[in-house]
């Protein structure tokens, strides 16, 4: 059995095609406007890679989200990063982070310049190196969201057991709903639905999302990322705000429980505690980081290598941060495909695969838009 | 970041590993993630590890939901249902 094609065999999608108009008339008659955003970088780039906001008529916006981690982590991050590959530290690292701009500048460059960085697919591989190089120091550069502190914290939990001593993390974990919860409370941002992440609700579970829905009104789909998976997502968001009654809504139960996955949850519990932290364009969000906790400070770099992490600086022209709000489209940046291009990026949604800047360039479409686009 | 494809567990090695499956193409993954995992149990790979499994059941319904949606459409339209477009190729890629 595949798991794979029936989610793509886009037969069914003319009835959601069809589904989806019909909300479009109805919200014209009721003379309204809808506003869903999905959250996730991976869904940024499913819905740019399957034209489904071609299926859209007048009347229902998508805009993205601030899912992408790369481009939430402030520059500073990046400034620290350099400077331990700078020290002769070896840096490990996803690929997406190698060409962000730091505030001067990039990963790339510390390694053009003799800096060790070296790109891996998973954590994994950062524990090898430490293994590989007991000499040397090892600093993983652990950024992403929930979906992705998981396996970091399995593999540190086996760095631990095994007692690898010469690798720590620098951390920029960060925690959905705390930034969810900050863009609801956003005047400036109206916010009628959320299609909720498919893999980072794997970890934390659906109902993470009910506050959204029971106390800010919010209408929340756990949708999976499969072309099939999002149409039936934006149908029930629909479904949901023209009814009048948000709830939350699991469309992707073949893999996200109401509680999430309690193994992994209880092994990130163990080594981490929630704090403060700055997200591009969100400014600073309560709770919204997963630090070390204190009795596993020697695995945090910053505090094994004297680091002091400082705001840092961004490209001034980058509008990045009000994209990552959901209030500007890609489009709309007057250094979109000329002087910010991804050949030669300036800010870091235009660097990751999961970027909103990158999403548009690839495929050509309005992604992100806050003035909407209809069929 | 996040691959949306379940892969199939063919192997469970010591110290948490296992192999999965896709396409004939097999890798190492970290098993600790998930609860007693089983040969033959489809999975959700990120970064390397498995994050969650599939429920097959669930999936099965999801499937037999769409297969029966393409068939209605097919009745009301009388034929072939406008296929959606597949994956765009990316038309300048990075
Ligand atoms: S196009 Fe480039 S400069 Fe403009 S917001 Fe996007 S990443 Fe920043």
């Amino acid at each position: 059995m595949n798991y794979r094609d029936g989610f793509r065999r886009m037969e069914a999608a003319g009835h959601f095609r069809r589904r989806l108009a019909d909300h479009g008339r109805q919200l014209a008659r009721e003379g309204r406007v809808v506003r869903l955003m999905e959250v996730c970088g991976s869904h940024t780039m499913a819905i740019a890679r399957y034209a489904i906001r071609d299926f859209l008529p007048a009347g229902i916006r998508l805009v993205s989200g601030p899912g992408c981690p790369v481009c939430v982590t402030d520059p500073g991050y990046l400034d620290a990063a350099i400077e331990l590959a700078d020290r002769g530290v070896i840096v490990s690292t996803f690929g997406d982070m190698v060409r962000v701009p730091g505030s001067r500048s990039t990963l790339a460059q510390a390694r053009a310049e003799g800096g060790r960085v070296e790109v891996c697919y998973s954590p994994m591989s950062a524990l090898e190196l430490a293994r590989n190089h007991p000499a040397s120091e090892v600093v993983f550069l652990a950024v992403g969201f929930e979906t992705t502190v998981a396996p970091v914290i399995a593999m540190l939990d086996a760095a631990v057991s095994q007692g690898i001593g010469n690798l720590s993390l620098l951390t920029a974990f960060k925690r959905i709903p705390p930034a969810l919860a900050a863009l609801i409370s956003d005047p400036g941002i109206r916010i009628d639905g959320l299609l909720c992440p498919a893999h980072v609700s794997a970890i934390i579970g659906a109902d993470a999302y009910l506050p959204f829905a029971e106390t800010h009104g919010v209408a929340c789909v756990v949708a999976g990322f499969e072309p099939l998976d999002i149409l039936l997502g934006l149908d029930g968001l629909l479904q949901q705000y023209l009814s009048g009654k948000a709830r939350v809504d699991n469309q992707y139960a073949r893999v996200v429980k109401p509680g999430g996955n309690r193994q992994a949850l209880a092994l990130m519990d163990r080594y981490l505690l929630p704090g403060d932290a700055s997200w591009r364009g969100l400014g600073t969000i309560p709770a919204s980081a997963l630090n070390l906790r204190p009795e596993f400070s020697r695995f945090d770099a910053g505090n094994r290598h004297g680091l002091i992490l400082q705001p840092g600086r961004l490209n001034p022209g980058c509008l990045c941060g009000e994209i990552l709000k959901g209030k500007l489209a890609p489009e709309e940046c007057p250094l979109f495909g000329g002087a910010c291009h991804p050949d030669r990026p300036l800010g870091p949604c235009m660097v990751s695969s999961e970027g909103n800047c990158a999403a548009a360039f690839r495929y050509g479409g309005k992604v992100g838009m806050a003035s909407g686009v209809c069929a | 970041m996040c691959l949306a494809v379940p892969m199939q567990l063919v192997a469970v090695e010591e110290n948490g590993m296992g192999v999965v499956e896709q396409d004939g193409i097999r890798f190492g993954v970290g098993l600790m993630l998930v609860e007693s995992p089983a040969i033959g149990d489809y999975l959700l790979v990120h970064a390397g590890y498995a994050i969650e499994k599939l429920d097959t059941a669930e999936a099965d319904a999801r499937l037999a939901l769409f297969r029966s949606l393409a068939e209605i459409a097919r009745q009301e339209t009388g034929a072939e249902v406008t296929l959606v477009a597949p994956p765009r190729p990316p038309g300048k890629d990075p």
